[in-house]
């Protein structure tokens, strides 16, 4: 019975957290999918489905400016993630288990880098980056992206670190393990969860950049999805950009619901083994 | 006995130092420089489109900005942004984090999924969203509150309101997934015995959860309160500025590449980060956590 009851409860929870996380989600797909005439009458819904804001991006003016973009956005920040992720592991770890001299400086470093305004960085990095022939590159995106994503991992995955419980470090350590056996056959496992949660936050931050997008690219070769959809903006010849934003908006979630999917798993099968640990 | 202890505290420096130097290296060669010139340029009075026209004014850029009325607006809103988001997100998001963990497994996926989506969503695409479902032409809020006329962007509050919203919705699975892997490491035991013991659920979260999550906690609020206070994108898309909502990120902006002031900017720029230096400061007082102060706790 209160099994039963239990049940209702979590479907009906379940419902309204999908409507409150999808609903903004819902209405761009709407928007997309209204034509011209449509898109200033003030309702939730088109009256017809027109597929004309998606034919532009894919086959109309705007796609080669947006097909390209998705695939250096995809690559630039699926690359900046790992490389993240893996330097983010070591100092992490280095941090929350080892006793060093410096590492205090390390986070704080790490933080102040991290709360310096982006928008101050660009123009010196802009310079550099021309003249050393890293403008307009994916190694040009990739490295400043680190920069983003490096301080927010070594702190997350500090935090993971500092939470699981050390003593089996100590018995591997007892049994004749080296520091770095120890890593990697015992704190990697446990701290498999945190390292996941901590590649997602990565990709997206790097994947949400607007500002380094915009003033370290000037063409397809490295232009990211945020920066083309500004030019897309201006480009448009339409009274209201409105539907084509929308229709560009939905082709950009899309990779990332596959991503989120993707890694979901991952965190949930790193939860499971951690939670052996007890 | 001495000389060995020094030998495995040598040979843990040497480690220490090994797996940090990579990602130390990056961040410094990325941000070293572009920092220093952004101090070096704000003691300039220097303007791109006139290059000629630059020399040192010493302090002259900060006494400008210090004892303009704008400024102190500026970080008055975006003070207010900062708590009322990061409040409504921390007690969301903690919310979020429970279904996240205890929804049913058949459904388990796609509610995380769901939850996962507006983080992902770009923050320009979001503020995008939010603008059109308030906007006057475009918009449907309106007329689903029978207030067709009402301009959502018309006056401070309203404005604010709708920014705060967007913010909210895009950031609040943030909080959630870093919460969410602090409760997934919580002893499961600890949990039973608590039950076992009668423990209400009020009890469970005040006295097992919460305190056993705190690293957690703290990190995804120093890490949001600092993104807060850094807005610029929401604002950029659905005001730019207008009604006094401008933040100190998005007046920063306006001055370096708006206006090319390049001395004016890199002292905003300064003072934008001193500002939120200040909030990391006061943080990790009151929290008193120190990732630094690694084992033997």
């Amino acid at each position: 019975m209160s099994g039963r009851r239990h049940t209702i409860w979590w479907i009906v929870i379940s419902l309204v957290v999908a409507v409150y996380a999808l609903f903004p989600v819902l209405w761009i797909v709407s928007l997309s999918l209204k034509s011209a005439g449509d898109v200033a009458n003030r309702k939730f819904w088109p009256t017809t489905v027109d597929w004309s804001n998606y034919e532009l991006i894919f086959t109309g003016a705007a796609k080669d400016l947006f097909l390209p973009a998705l695939v250096n956005s995809i690559g630039i920040c699926l690359i900046a993630t790992l490389i993240a992720v893996v330097l983010a592991t070591l100092t992490a770890y280095a941090v929350a288990r080892l006793d060093f001299p410096g590492k205090k400086f390390i986070l704080t470093m790490a933080l102040a880098v991290s709360i310096f305004p982006v928008i101050s960085l660009v123009t010196p990095l802009f310079r550099i980056w021309s003249a050393i022939g890293l403008y307009d590159t994916w190694v040009g995106l990739i490295i400043p992206y680190l920069s983003l994503t490096l301080p927010i991992s070594i702190w997350t995955l500090a935090a993971f670190f500092r939470q699981i419980p050390w003593e089996l470090e100590q018995a591997a350590q007892v049994d004749g393990a080296t520091s770095f056996q120890a890593f990697r056959k015992v704190i990697v496992p446990l701290a498999a969860p945190g390292v996941f949660t901590t590649a997602i936050i990565a990709f997206f931050i790097a994947w949400n950049d607007f500002v380094y997008g915009i003033s370290l690219t000037s063409t397809s070769a490295a232009r990211p999805v945020p920066a083309a959809l500004s030019f897309f903006t201006g480009a448009s010849q339409f009274e209201e950009p409105a539907g084509a934003i929308s229709a560009a908006a939905i082709v950009v979630t899309v990779p990332i619901i596959i991503i989120v999917l993707l890694f979901q798993r991952q965190i949930v099968s790193g939860l499971t083994s951690g939670a052996v640990k007890g | 006995m001495s000389t060995r202890l020094s030998n495995r505290a040598k040979g843990e420096m040497k480690l220490g130092w090994l797996l940090s130097a990579p990602a130390v290296i990056i961040l410094l060669a990325v941000t070293g420089y572009p920092i220093l010139q952004a101090v070096y340029y704000s003691f300039f009075n220097y303007r791109l489109t006139d290059p000629d026209n630059r020399f040192v004014n010493w302090g002259h850029n900060y006494l400008v900005i210090l004892t303009d009325p704008l400024w102190w607006q500026t970080i008055w809103v975006t003070l207010l942004l900062t708590v009322v988001t990061v409040a409504v997100e921390l007690v969301l998001g903690f919310a979020l984090a429970l279904v996240m963990l205890n929804a049913l497994k058949s459904v388990r996926p796609w509610v995380r999924t769901a939850i996962l989506i507006p983080y992902g969503i770009i923050t320009v695409v979001a503020a995008f969203s939010w603008k059109y479902a308030f906007d006057l032409g475009t918009g449907f809020v309106g007329t689903w509150l029978s207030m067709p006329g009402f301009d959502w962007f018309g006056d401070f509050w309203s404005s604010f309101l709708v920014i705060c919203a967007a913010e909210i919705w895009k950031t609040t699975p943030f909080i959630s997934l870093l919460l969410l892997s602090g409760l997934a490491q919580i002893p499961g035991d600890m949990l039973e015995a608590a039950t076992v013991d009668g423990a209400t659920w009020w009890q469970r979260m005040s006295k097992v959860i919460i305190p056993n999550m705190k690293a957690a906690i703290m990190v995804a609020l120093l890490f949001r309160t600092l993104d807060a206070f850094r807005v610029f994108d929401s604002v950029f898309v659905m005001t730019a500025g207008a009604q006094d909502t401008a933040t100190v990120s998005f007046l920063t902006y306006n001055q370096s590449i708006g206006q090319l002031q390049l001395g004016m900017g890199s002292a905003l720029s300064v003072l934008l980060f001193l500002s939120v230096a200040l909030i990391c400061l006061i943080f990790i007082k009151i929290f008193k956590v120190d990732l630094a102060q690694a084992r033997g706790e």
